[in-house]
C-alpha cells in the first residue's frame, strides 16, 4: 500500500532530484562514450578529483556558493589537472595511469587543504562545499537541474558539431592528422566537454562516483552495438535510466542516492556483459558450443572421407 | 596544544608511512598500475566497513585482514572483467572500485549512527590523531598503534623486494620471458598487489584513502624521472617520499592544515620541480636542447652552403653575408646571429662582407653531406 502511495504521490523534491539525476546520466553517458574508447576511462575519476581546489578557490575568492560560480572554478581546476596530465605523458616517459594517479591525489590533497582553512575561517556560508566530495544528490535543487540541463546541453551540442571530427579523432588519429585535423586542439575540446559533463554532476553524485556514471553506461552500451551514434545514444539512455532507477529506488527506503544510481549502472552492465548479442558472455559461450559442434562434424566426416579413401587405395592396390 | 614528543611521533609515522608506501609505488608505476591502488584504496572501503560491524573496533587486526581481501578481491575483479575482452583495462577499474565504494557508503549510511566511522576519516584521514592510539599490553605504553602497523608493513615491503628482487625486475621488465624461464608472473603479480592492498590499508588509517594514492605513485614518478636504475629509483622514491612527508609536516603544523593535505601538495610540487631541472629530461634541459639544436642545423646549413659553392665562379656572389638572406630565407637579425655563432666555433673566417669557409668548417660540412 505504502508502495503504491509513493507511486502515485511523485513529490515535488523527487521529481526535481530525478529529472536532475535523468539529465546527467544523459549528459555523462554520451560524452562518456568518448572517454570509453579512448581508453581514457579514469579521466573522470581524475577530473571530479582535481576539481576539488577550483572550488574551493571559487568560494574563497567570491565567498558564494552559486552552482555556476562552483562549477566554473571545478571545470578550471579539472581542465588545469587534464592539461597537467597530456604534458606530463608528452614530455617525460611517465605513462598515463601515474600521471592520473599524481594530479588526482595531489590535487584533491591541495583541495583538502583550502577547504580546512575555508572551515577554519568560520564563514558561515561554507555548509554544502563537502557535497562536492561525497555527492548529495537528495538536495539537488531546481536551480541546480538548471545548470545541468543548460551546460550539459551545450556540451552536447558542441559534440554534436564536431561528430564528424571527434569519430575521427577517437577511431584513427593518424589518419585524422594526416587530413590537417588540429589533433591537440580537438583532444583539448573533447577533454573540455568531459570536464563539463563531470563537474555540473559533481554535486549529485560527489567526486568519487562521478566516474562511474561516466563509465558504466558507456561500457554497457558498448555491448550492444559496434556503431558510435549508436552507442552514444544508448549510453544517453543507460545513463538517464541508471539516474532515474536509482533516485526512485533509494528514496523510499532511505539509503544514499549517488551509490544507488551507480549501483544501478553497474547492474546494467553486468546484464549488457551477461546477455548482449553478439558479444555478451551468453552468447559466446552458446556460439562456442555451437562451434565445437560443427567441428566435431566436420572433423568426424573428414575422418570418415579420409578412411573411405584409404579403404579404395588399399582395393586398388589388392586389385591390381 | 599537541605536546612536544608526540609532535615527533606523528611526523615519525608520516615517514614511516612515506617510506612503506614509495617501495610498491615504484613498480606499480613501472608496470602502468598505478591506477590500480587508486582502485583498491577505494574498493576496501566495503570490506572494513563489514570488517568493523563485526569487531567494533578500528584498530582490530582482522579489520586489516578483510580490508586486505577486499583488495585482492578488487584486482581480481578487475582481471576477470578484463579476462572477458569485452571491457578494456582501465574501464574494468573504473567499473569494479566505484561499485564497491557505493556499497561501502551506503552500508555506513545505514549504521552511522552507532559507529564512529566517519566518511571524513575514510577519505583523509587522520594523521594528526594517529599518535593517539596507543597501543597497550598489560598497562604498558609501547607508543602509537599506527607506527607498528606502518613499521611493520614497510619490513614486509622491504623483505619482499629483497627476497624477490630478481623476480620482480624481470616480470616488471620483460614478463613473458619470465614465464619463459619459470617465473611465474601471476604469483609475483598477486604477491605484490596483496602488498599494495596491505600497505594501502595500513596507510588509509593515517591518510586516507586518496592522498595513500600520492604516498605510491608521487615519490616513485619523480624517481622515474631521475634514473635509469631499478635500485637507484627505489632508493629515490623512499628518499623523496621522506622529504615529502617532512616538508609536508612542517608546513602542515604552523598553519593548522590536514597534515595528509600539506604532504599530498608538497609531493606534486617536488614532482614539478624535478620535472623542471632534471639533467637530461627536465623541461630546462629539453628548452635548452632545442635551441642549441636549431643553432647548430643553421650553423651546418651555413657551411655546406659555402661548401657547395666553393671554388666556382659564382662564390664571390654566394659567399655575400647580404646574399644569406635571400638564398636561405633567412631573416637578416637571424642570420647575423648564425654568423655570430660559425665564426665564433672557427667554422668560417670573415674577409670584408665575404665569408670563407676554414679547414675546420670545411670538414664538418663534407662529414655531414657523407653523412
Amino acid at each position: 500500500m505504502e508502495h503504491f502511495y509513493f507511486l502515485t504521490r511523485f513529490d515535488y523534491t523527487l521529481m526535481i532530484v530525478t529529472s536532475g539525476a535523468a539529465l546527467l546520466g544523459t549528459v555523462s553517458g554520451a560524452l562518456g562514450t568518448y572517454a570509453v574508447l579512448r581508453r581514457q576511462s579514469l579521466l573522470g575519476d581524475v577530473i571530479s578529483h582535481a576539481a576539488l581546489p577550483g572550488i574551493a578557490i571559487a568560494f574563497l575568492l567570491t565567498g558564494s556558493k552559486t552552482p555556476l560560480l562552483l562549477v566554473l572554478g571545478a571545470a578550471i581546476a579539472g581542465w588545469l589537472g587534464a592539461l597537467i596530465i597530456l604534458s606530463i605523458v608528452r614530455l617525460t616517459r611517465i605513462k598515463y595511469d601515474s600521471a592520473f594517479g599524481l594530479v588526482l591525489s595531489t590535487f584533491f590533497g591541495f583541495g583538502m587543504v583550502l577547504l580546512s582553512l575555508i572551515q577554519r575561517s568560520g564563514n558561515a556560508n561554507q555548509a554544502g562545499l563537502d557535497d562536492f566530495i561525497f555527492g548529495q544528490a537528495a538536495t539537488i535543487l531546481k536551480r541546480d537541474v538548471l545548470t545541468i540541463g543548460i551546460l550539459g546541453g551545450i556540451a552536447l551540442i558542441i559534440m554534436l558539431i564536431f561528430w564528424k571530427e571527434l569519430k575521427l579523432l577517437i577511431f584513427d588519429e593518424g589518419f585524422a592528422a594526416s587530413i590537417g585535423l588540429p589533433i591537440r586542439a580537438l583532444d583539448i575540446l573533447l577533454t573540455s566537454l568531459l570536464v563539463i559533463a563531470i563537474v555540473i554532476g559533481l554535486q549529485a553524485v560527489g567526486a568519487v562516483l562521478m566516474s562511474a556514471m561516466l563509465v558504466a553506461p558507456a561500457v554497457a552500451a558498448r555491448q550492444w552495438t559496434d556503431r558510435l551514434n549508436l552507442m552514444v545514444i544508448l549510453a544517453a539512455c543507460f545513463g538517464a535510466f541508471a539516474g532515474v532507477s536509482g533516485t526512485i529506488i533509494s528514496s523510499p527506503i532511505r539509503i544514499p542516492t549517488g551509490p544507488t544510481i551507480i549501483l544501478c549502472a553497474t547492474v546494467m552492465v553486468g546484464i549488457s556483459i551477461a546477455f548482449a548479442p553478439n558479444r555478451g558472455l551468453l552468447w559466446n559461450s552458446i556460439k562456442q558450443r555451437r562451434n565445437r559442434r560443427s567441428l566435431k562434424i566436420a572433423t568426424g566426416s573428414l575422418i570418415g572421407a579420409t578412411a573411405a579413401k584409404n579403404r579404395m587405395k588399399e582395393n586398388d592396390t589388392r586389385r591390381s | 596544544m599537541i605536546p612536544e614528543d608526540l609532535d615527533i611521533l606523528t611526523l615519525l609515522i608520516a615517514i614511516v608511512t612515506a617510506s612503506a608506501c614509495a617501495l610498491p609505488g615504484v613498480f606499480l608505476v613501472l608496470r602502468r598500475m598505478t591506477l590500480m591502488s587508486d582502485a583498491i584504496s577505494h574498493a576496501i572501503l566495503p570490506g572494513i566497513v563489514l570488517a568493523f560491524f563485526l569487531t567494533h573496533s578500528v584498530s582490530s587486526p582482522l579489520l586489516i585482514l578483510a580490508a586486505t581481501a577486499t583488495g585482492v578481491l578488487t584486482v581480481i575483479f578487475v582481471e576477470l572483467l578484463q579476462k572477458t575482452k569485452l571491457v578494456k583495462e582501465d574501464a574494468a577499474i573504473g567499473l569494479t572500485f566505484p561499485a564497491l565504494f557505493s556499497i561501502g557508503v551506503i552500508l555506513i549510511s545505514q549504521y552511522t549512527s552507532n559507529i564512529h566511522l566517519d566518511m571524513d576519516a575514510v577519505l583523509l584521514g587522520k594523521l594528526e590523531f594517529a599518535s593517539f592510539n596507543i597501543l597497550k599490553i598489560f598497562g604498558y605504553d609501547l607508543g602509537p598503534v599506527s607506527l607498528y602497523v606502518m613499521g611493520g608493513m614497510l619490513v614486509l615491503n622491504i623483505a619482499f623486494i629483497l627476497l624477490f628482487y630478481k623476480e620482480l625486475k624481470l616480470v616488471t621488465f620483460d614478463a613473458s620471458l619470465a614465464a619463459t624461464l619459470g617465473f611465474t608472473p601471476v604469483l609475483i603479480h598477486y604477491g605484490l598487489m596483496t602488498l599494495v592492498s596491505m600497505t594501502t590499508v595500513g596507510a588509509f588509517d593515517a591518510v586516507g584513502s586518496i592522498l595513500v594514492v600520492a604516498l605510491i605513485a608521487g615519490p616513485a614518478a619523480t624517481a622515474y624521472l631521475m634514473t635509469d636504475s631499478l635500485t637507484r629509483m627505489l632508493i629515490l622514491s623512499v628518499v623523496i617520499g621522506c622529504v615529502n612527508a617532512v616538508v609536508g609536516y612542517l608546513l602542515a603544523v604552523p598553519l593548522d592544515v590536514p597534515i595528509a593535505g600539506t604532504i599530498a601538495t608538497v609531493t606534486f610540487l617536488v614532482f614539478g620541480l624535478v620535472f623542471m631541472i632534471v639533467p637530461n629530461r627536465g623541461l630546462i634541459a629539453i628548452a635548452r636542447r632545442h635551441i642549441r639544436q636549431k643553432w647548430e642545423f643553421a650553423q651546418t646549413m651555413l657551411i655546406i652552403h659555402l661548401l657547395n659553392h666553393e671554388g666556382l665562379p659564382e662564390a664571390q656572389a654566394e659567399s655575400e653575408i647580404a646574399h644569406l638572406y635571400e638564398h636561405l630565407q633567412w631573416e637578416p637579425t637571424f642570420a647575423t646571429r648564425v654568423v655570430k655563432h660559425a665564426l665564433n666555433n672557427r667554422y668560417v673566417s670573415q674577409q670584408a662582407t665575404q665569408l670563407m669557409l676554414t679547414e675546420r668548417g670545411r670538414t664538418i660540412a663534407r662529414q655531414t653531406l657523407v653523412q
